[in-house]
């Protein structure tokens, strides 16, 4: 562990839930919906994966089915909590920071709230087997987030639904004009950013701890909104910063075994995405390279 | 005759749900009755919940037919710092700003405060006064940067103040590590001179945490009412919520209005953190993770309408359900219930858009009827 390279397990095991969601965000944004609910769906799909994990431990199912059924209910009850941020933004023309709070406060509470239910405890039981490494000492997880940065820059760029979406985020008038249904792209864009939120709660709970608590997420779904702006809302940016980020996340981990990092305080890795992100956008704040529409509701007839 | 009437009692109903004071009761009965059926669904008692919630408003203990009015006591001191976030937010949104930072100015005003407790001279009065001056002062730096960044930068608020928050969080971290007698989670104990407490508060509600941070809330509504009604300030800050362009085509400084609005709205977070730390506890925190009042402080001014007088009636109401907690806990009611319902309740005034899309439609339709009949 003492060699840069060994550390780079420990960085894409890191890394792999803030892409994930991240690249959720990035497409809910390119359709014109801001979803700072990332972090509530993100605490979703971690709880019902751990539970999941742990339930189905009991039954004696083996270890493969078992991590898939978990990583696939966490991915549809993010699905399902992002509908209620759907329903409030596209159909409601609601406040979509509000709405994203709401979620947000809304998940930290059912989560902990399920967990006394099913458990007796303010936490999930503790799973015998999480996600195993590769020959490489790599978590399958880094292999799922590679996939999803390529599918969603080959639906986004390459398919005619991807610059459907787009467009509904740069000029959702001119896109109803020329016959596409905004809403149905916008509830397909917040229900993917729900799903992979989702999945990626699982695939952080599964890989990095070994039960969910009110701390298993603690700020990943806000790096991942951070990644999103300071990765312009492409795919190819986005991964990069949430490299960057995820390198500093590990960093803030692994310092204590580089004798030239023991000296700083831990949390000035904590920090680094935050401030970086937050310096990023002063400098480029010329340039606009959000989504036009994006964070607006779209009335349908109104100019 | 009878459609007359009918018609009367249809827009009287939706007269009623024109007032915002209206919606937010509703919208918070609808909370508690979702968590309700959601505790009755779960097995449990939910006659359990209000018991809970009723000994912590009243003090009474409703099966034991005991009183303890320390309860009242700390439903009050939990109410200050939601009041305070309440405000801060509430301030900010009035300009047409969201303030999610409120959690990260807190934090801010909580760390400073405790660095001077713990650091500065032990002169009587003075040292506590001096601490939640500078908890103020933090604050408020804290919600100026965002207003520059926003007025001057068009950096969007809610991601700066999200990247604030957790910046903030970290820093708390790495200045108390230093502070005297820090362990991994807290300090040295406080000196009496930066103590709040207030002997009279403690003697009447049974040596409750209840302390002079009660004074400092009463006046930060004061002054927020007072700012936001009655002064030039508060009027531009207003006209630049309602329409930022109509202001400064009218000569409000509207970026000005910005900073100085965030500014404001930072100093009250920083006022509830330096009145937590000083306050609530007998020695410095190393936090871990979030307080979260800040960001119940969102709900709480959401619900109180953005006003003085309504933030400070939701604030008790949080403060309430917080104290309620432990009770919950002790009757088989998990204690999450609370957050589910604040949650609801925020959701629930997210989708109060969508009354407003229902009185346009019977507005519309309300316009058809009448073409029709002529």
């Amino acid at each position: 562990m003492s060699t840069f390279f060994g550390v780079v397990p420990s960085i894409l095991m890191i890394v792999a839930p803030i892409l994930i969601t991240a690249i959720g965000g990035m497409i809910c944004e390119k359709s014109g919906v801001v979803n700072i609910a990332l972090e509530g769906l993100m605490s979703i799909g971690a709880c019902t994966a751990a539970a999941t994990q742990t339930l189905l431990e009991a039954s004696k199912m083996t270890s493969g089915l078992s991590l898939f059924t978990a990583l696939l209910l966490g991915s549809l009850l993010g699905g399902l909590f992002s509908l209620i941020h759907a329903v409030a933004s596209i159909n409601l023309n609601a406040d979509q920071t509000i709405s994203g709070t709401g979620i947000n406060l809304l998940a930290t509470g059912v989560t902990i709230f399920a967990s006394q239910i099913l458990f007796n405890a303010d936490r999930t039981k503790e799973f015998k087997m999480g996600m195993q490494t590769d020959a490489l000492g790599i978590y399958p997880t880094a292999y799922i987030a590679i996939v999803v940065v390529i599918l969603s820059w080959f639906i986004l760029y390459k398919l005619p639904f991807g610059m459907h979406l787009r467009a509904c985020g740069e000029h959702p008038s001119a896109a109803e004009s020329v016959g596409i249904n905004v809403r149905k792209i916008r509830y397909i864009a917040v229900l993917t950013s729900g799903v992979l939120a989702g999945l990626a709660g699982g695939c952080c709970v599964l890989t990095q701890t070994i039960q969910y608590t009110s701390n298993t997420i603690n700020g990943r779904g806000f790096i991942a909104l951070a990644a999103v702006s300071f990765g312009r809302w492409t795919p190819l940016g986005v991964t990069g910063a949430a490299l960057l980020f995820g390198t500093a996340q590990a960093f803030a981990i692994v310092a204590n075994n580089f004798p030239a990092l023991r000296v700083l305080p831990t949390e000035l890795f904590n920090i680094l995405p935050y401030v970086v992100t937050l310096v990023a956008l002063v400098l480029f704040s010329g340039k606009n390279y959000a989504p036009r529409a994006s964070g607006k509701p779209y009335v349908k007839g109104a100019s | 005759m009878s459609r007359n009437k009918q018609n009367r009692l249809v827009s009287g109903g939706s007269r009623l749900l024109e007032s915002d004071a209206v919606v937010s009761v509703l919208v918070v009965i609808l909370g508690f009755l979702v968590g309700t059926l959601l505790v009755a669904l779960v097995g449990r008692k939910p006659s359990n919940m209000y018991k809970a919630i009723f000994q912590a408003f009243s003090g009474y203990n409703i099966d034991n037919g005991k009183m303890n009015v320390r309860y009242i006591g700390e439903t009050l001191n939990y109410s200050v710092p939601y009041i305070l976030c309440g405000l801060s937010m509430g301030f900010a949104e009035r300009v047409g700003l969201f303030n999610i930072g409120g959690e990260g100015q807190y934090i801010m005003g909580m760390t400073v405060a405790q660095v001077f407790a713990l650091l500065g001279p032990q002169i009587p009065v003075f040292q506590w006064v001096a601490c939640i001056v500078l908890a103020i002062v933090v604050g408020a730096i804290w919600g100026g940067i965002v207003g520059v960044l926003k007025a001057k930068y068009e950096v969007s608020e809610v991601v700066s103040t999200i990247m604030l928050n957790y910046i903030s969080l970290y820093l708390s971290r790495i200045i108390c590590f230093q502070l005297p007698g820090a362990t991994t989670y807290k300090t040295a104990n406080f000196p009496p001179t930066a103590s709040l407490s207030n002997s009279f508060f403690q003697r009447i509600t049974n040596d409750s945490t209840l302390n002079n941070g009660l004074f400092m809330m009463v006046l930060a509504v004061l002054v927020f009412w007072f700012v936001m009604e009655k002064t030039r300030l508060g009027y531009g800050m207003r006209a630049t919520g309602f329409n930022k362009e109509a202001a400064r085509a009218s000569g409000i400084p509207v970026v000005k209005s910005i900073t100085i609005s965030m500014a404001i709205s930072g100093a009250f977070a920083g006022l509830a953190g330096g009145i937590v730390a000083l306050g609530s506890f007998k020695y410095g925190r190393i936090i871990s993770g979030m307080d979260n009042y800040g960001f119940d402080g969102i709900a709480v001014a959401l619900v109180g309408n953005c006003t003085a007088g309504g933030t400070m009636i939701a604030g008790f109401l949080f403060g309430l359900l917080k104290n309620a907690q432990a009770l919950m806990q002790s009757k088989q009611i998990p204690k999450e219930i609370t957050y589910i319902i604040q949650g609801l309740i925020v959701v629930f005034i997210a989708l109060r858009s969508g009354l407003k899309l229902y009185q346009e439609w019977l507005e519309k339709k309300r316009l058809q009827k009448e073409v029709a009949i002529k």
